[in-house]
């Protein structure tokens, strides 16, 4: 397959980032709510670049959590990102800073975009998508923090059901062999059954053991 | 302020855990049974995101309008929509769900 441009990674993340903006302006909202000031909020957005750790440090600190659960609760949530970023690491070159600052677009959908199955991944595509994403969520963070109630509740607009749905739709290519579909499986219920008895977070890292199929010999 | 702090350190750690990868292998190839390890991470994270991100809850499982949603994204998976279509599809529906239930 051709190499896609970061335009076509732009292209690729439009409609997700429309989506994501929504959650960008309710994080910016409700951590203005819980009294978490204007700035602090962007920068978080800015720097750590990732929801379901933002949401769950805005939802401790705003019901009177502490820091060191805040931190916990997003650290977990996010140590997802050191398999990701091991799974993309050829894409980047270059100088350290370079690859430090570019391995920030690494998330979620834009890594889930750049797929292009067997393990394989494509630059422009991740790096575009992370692009668009970014201004997405830093955006829509400043006009929710700016008071962005005209908005309305994204899980009104129904926006919670179209992350799954995103992720369904860039998994169901990958199972081209039975060892992926089996591995996917595997992963799959290993974060079902541990939802409801580990901390947020764990079910996701805990579910990249199912990889370990990988060490299954090819039939 | 507690906030600034939680702020300070989630950052920090989601950057380096953002870079592991790029920083410590880099362009490195890895060791061919590492390498078939790696490469299911893809359709293992992404089943792993799909399971967490429709019937996640409060450290609890929680049955709800996301689930319509999926299942609507799935039927316009399955007719070959594309993938902006399925966004569209499974956000109507969960919204519609949840409006009438």
């Amino acid at each position: 397959m051709e190499a896609a441009t970061y335009r076509d990674g732009v292209r690729a993340a439009v409609a997700i980032a429309a989506t994501v903006w929504f959650f960008g302006a309710s994080f910016g909202l409700v951590a203005r709510a819980a009294g978490l000031g204007v700035l602090a909020p962007l920068v978080m957005s800015a720097t750590t670049f990732a929801g379901s750790a933002q949401f769950a440090v805005v939802s401790i600190l705003g019901t009177g959590g502490g820091a060191v659960a805040a931190i916990a609760a997003a650290v977990l949530l996010n140590a997802r990102y050191v398999p990701i970023s091991i799974s993309v690491a050829p894409l980047f070159h270059g100088r350290r800073l370079r690859r430090l600052a570019e391995a920030q677009l690494i998330v979620d959908e834009s890594w889930a975009i750049s797929s292009r199955g067997h393990g394989r991944f494509d630059r422009g595509l991740l790096i575009g998508a992370g692009l668009a994403l970014y201004v997405a969520w830093v955006g829509g963070t400043a006009v929710g923090v700016a008071g962005g109630e005209a908005l309305g509740d994204p899980r009104a607009l129904g926006l919670d059901g179209a992350f799954p749905a995103l992720f369904l739709a860039l998994l169901v290519p990958q199972l081209t062999d039975a060892r992926a579909r089996v591995a996917a499986l595997l992963g799959g219920a290993i974060a079902l059954a541990l939802i409801p008895v580990t901390p947020a977070g764990v079910p996701i890292v805990a579910a990249s053991a199912a990889c370990l199929l990988g060490l299954w010999r090819r039939g | 302020m507690t906030i600034w702090l939680v702020a300070l350190v989630v950052g920090v750690v989601t950057v380096v855990f953002k870079a592991a990868g790029p920083l410590v292998l880099g362009q490195r190839s890895l060791p061919g049974p590492v390498a078939d390890v790696v490469a299911l991470l893809a359709p293992v994270l992404l089943a792993a995101l799909v399971v967490t991100q429709t019937v996640g809850g409060d450290n609890r499982l929680v049955l709800d309008a996301r689930l319509a949603g999926v299942g609507a994204g799935a039927a316009a998976i399955a007719v070959r929509a594309p993938l902006p279509a399925v966004v569209v599809a499974a956000a109507v529906t969960t919204a519609l769900v949840r409006l009438f239930s």
